[in-house]
């Protein structure tokens, strides 16, 4: 599937928060031009794993490589040129717009004084109507409802023009309408931009319909990586996440889909802190 | 687009304010101005009341401003560098280069301006890092650490006083925050500062409005947050320390004034900081316009008259805001 270099790989990466190890020696690709998913229990380390791919945190041990460079040489606004993130949870007590919000995805392209140009209200006109928040320009960012704050992050990410979109457990306050209509948009981008999305997925089989490439995490070490057929067995589900599994198919697109069951003899799940 | 038509309309109010102010103040004193003035009256209007006049607008600006820097920095719009006890660092410092007598004239320094700025900087520093002590700033640390900070400096300068009694009136009378001093000196020693620093902070809007997205998310987007929150530090304690060395600590401007202009016309930083620093300045204008005519002639601390009105602001603000801010 993956012809082209990966975008971002991570050799031998530990992170440790005091005396708490979180990852353990990860070693990790992410295809270029596909969506990949990290799936995990809570607390397995997918939200630092993912703050350590965006150098928000610095790996203890480890190196990460992104288009080539190591990570720690690249200037973070090169890097916010080159690399978008949407987090989990985002909000602020200061009443912007929703456009300014969107307009400050420009951020890594203005000088000190100079204004926005023509080409940056036509990359976040272009990303609001994509995100389909271009009727929500005028609002202030406080009245939103989580949901169309969501968007608005995504909308910021975009108008960064990145390569690659990192996303934070991007559904988790959408409904199911808005959330395959932002997994749809982000399959769109891929497809037309040659945008590379990796994102972190609480619903196991959200990560099965829409990626390509799935990185199961287990108390900070990867578990399995690879194609979603491969990655979300019953054997690998079961050893993971401690639930009985059974896949079968999902009847829009045939992708596996997950039916869960607690299985009595194994008590509590692993892999929690 | 409706921002910047608001954004422009607050200007040119702004500006007519202080200007008609500005004339009012003029003509208000215990000396009546009357046409065509004589040399007295000219030295009155001229050397006292304008000088005066023009010191008030200054300081107010440059308290307005540094409070929209450290409501940037602790990404909190109740900031204020006399509740973070920054203006209690100035007044130390200040009171040091006094009583001490030192004197950096050869070097064509002032000395309680520098004075101040340590003291201002030492200050903003403590309460900053004792707020980051769980990670994200949390308002009940950030005003506990102002509150002990502020204190422990003024327990500080306190002391000294104690130890200098001769010098207590004077010094107690500038720390209540007023302009009755107020010459061209004075005029002299707070321009410099105040227009670096506005013009510098004017230049970094863009990376504030990022910062009140949260560190991270400002991260995410290029800015090297810490970096960019030690030269907002610095900038703000120069502001507050020009301030306060020429006319005390003067409590609630630097949160009263940005916060009435951010509901005017929001909070982006580019159009904030400059509308901010005129709302200050009138702010602080009218405010000693009062305490000088009020009970004339005898004359009110304007830093009095500025906490008796901007406390009960700050509580109601507190009340009204706690849910969304904690």
């Amino acid at each position: 599937m993956e012809t082209a270099e990966p975008i971002l790989t991570a050799e031998g990466l530990s992170f440790c928060f005091g005396k708490n190890q979180i990852l353990t020696d990860l070693n990790l690709a992410v295809p270029t031009g596909v969506f990949t998913g990290i799936i995990g229990p809570n607390g397995s380390g997918k939200t630092t794993l993912l703050k350590c791919l965006n150098k928000t945190l610095a790996p203890t041990r480890g190196r990460i490589t992104f288009m080539g460079q190591d990570l720690t040489r690249i200037k973070l606004r090169a890097l916010a040129r080159l690399m978008g993130v949407v987090p989990q949870q985002w909000e602020t007590p200061f009443a912007f717009t929703v456009q300014e919000v969107v307009m400050m995805g420009r951020f890594p392209y203005l000088g000190r004084w100079a204004g926005e140009r023509q080409e940056d209200r036509m990359v976040v006109r272009e990303a609001m109507r994509a995100t389909n928040t271009w009727e929500l320009a005028e609002r202030l960012i406080t009245e939103l409802s989580g949901g169309e704050r969501q968007r608005v992050l995504i909308a910021q990410a975009l108008a960064q023009t990145p390569r690659l979109l990192l996303l934070d457990e991007p559904t988790s306050h959408l409904d199911v309408n808005q959330t395959l209509e932002i997994c749809t948009l982000l399959q769109t981008l891929i497809r037309t931009k040659g945008l590379t999305v990796l994102g972190v997925f609480h619903d196991l089989n959200l990560a099965a319909r829409y990626c390509q490439h799935l990185i199961m995490i287990k108390d900070g070490r990867i578990y399995a990586q690879g194609a979603p057929e491969e990655v979300l067995s019953s054997p690998n589900v079961t050893a993971v996440f401690g639930v009985e599994t059974v896949v079968g198919a999902e009847p829009f697109t045939g992708r596996p889909y997950l039916y869960f069951s607690l299985n009595r003899r194994q008590e509590g799940a692993p892999g929690g802190h | 687009m409706k921002v910047i038509t608001k954004y422009r309309l607050l200007m040119v109010g702004l500006i007519l304010g202080v200007v008609l102010t500005g004339l009012v103040a003029m003509s208000l004193g215990p000396v009546p101005i009357r046409f065509p003035l004589d040399s007295f009256q000219s030295k009155i209007l001229f050397d006292l009341r304008l000088p005066r006049i023009l010191l008030a607008l200054m300081v107010g600006a440059a308290l307005a401003v540094a409070g929209v820097l450290f409501q940037g920095l602790f990404r909190n719009p109740l900031a204020d560098p006399y509740i973070l006890g920054t203006s209690s660092g100035a007044a130390l410092g200040a009171t040091i280069a006094v009583l001490s007598g030192i004197n950096l004239q050869s070097l064509g320094l002032s000395a309680r301006p520098l004075f101040a700025f340590g003291g201002a900087l030492l200050a903003t520093a403590l309460v900053y890092y004792l707020g980051r002590m769980r990670k994200r700033p949390v308002l009940t640390i950030m005003l506990l650490a102002g509150i002990a900070v502020g204190a422990f400096f003024s327990a500080l300068t306190s002391l000294l006083l104690f130890f200098r009694q001769e010098e207590m009136a004077k010094i107690m009378f500038w720390m209540m925050g007023g302009f009755s001093y107020a010459r061209w000196a004075e005029v002299r020693i707070v321009l410099p500062y105040l227009g670096g620093a506005f013009l510098y902070s004017w230049s970094l809007a863009r990376q504030l409005n990022l910062l009140l997205l949260g560190e991270e998310k400002a991260h995410q987007l290029g800015l090297a947050v810490e970096q960019f929150q030690r030269r907002i530090v610095i900038t703000a304690s120069v502001l507050v320390a020009a301030a306060v060395s020429v006319s005390g600590a003067i409590g609630f401007i630097g949160m009263v004034a940005p916060h009435i202009v951010r509901l005017l016309i929001g909070p982006d930083h580019r159009s904030l900081l400059p509308a901010s620093a005129l709302a200050g300045g009138l702010l602080l204008l009218l405010a000693d316009t009062l305490a000088r005519t009020l009970l004339s002639p005898v004359e009110l601390p304007v830093g009095v008259l500025t906490s008796f009105i901007g406390g009960p602001f700050f509580l109601y603000l507190l009340h009204k805001g706690r849910s969304a801010l904690d």
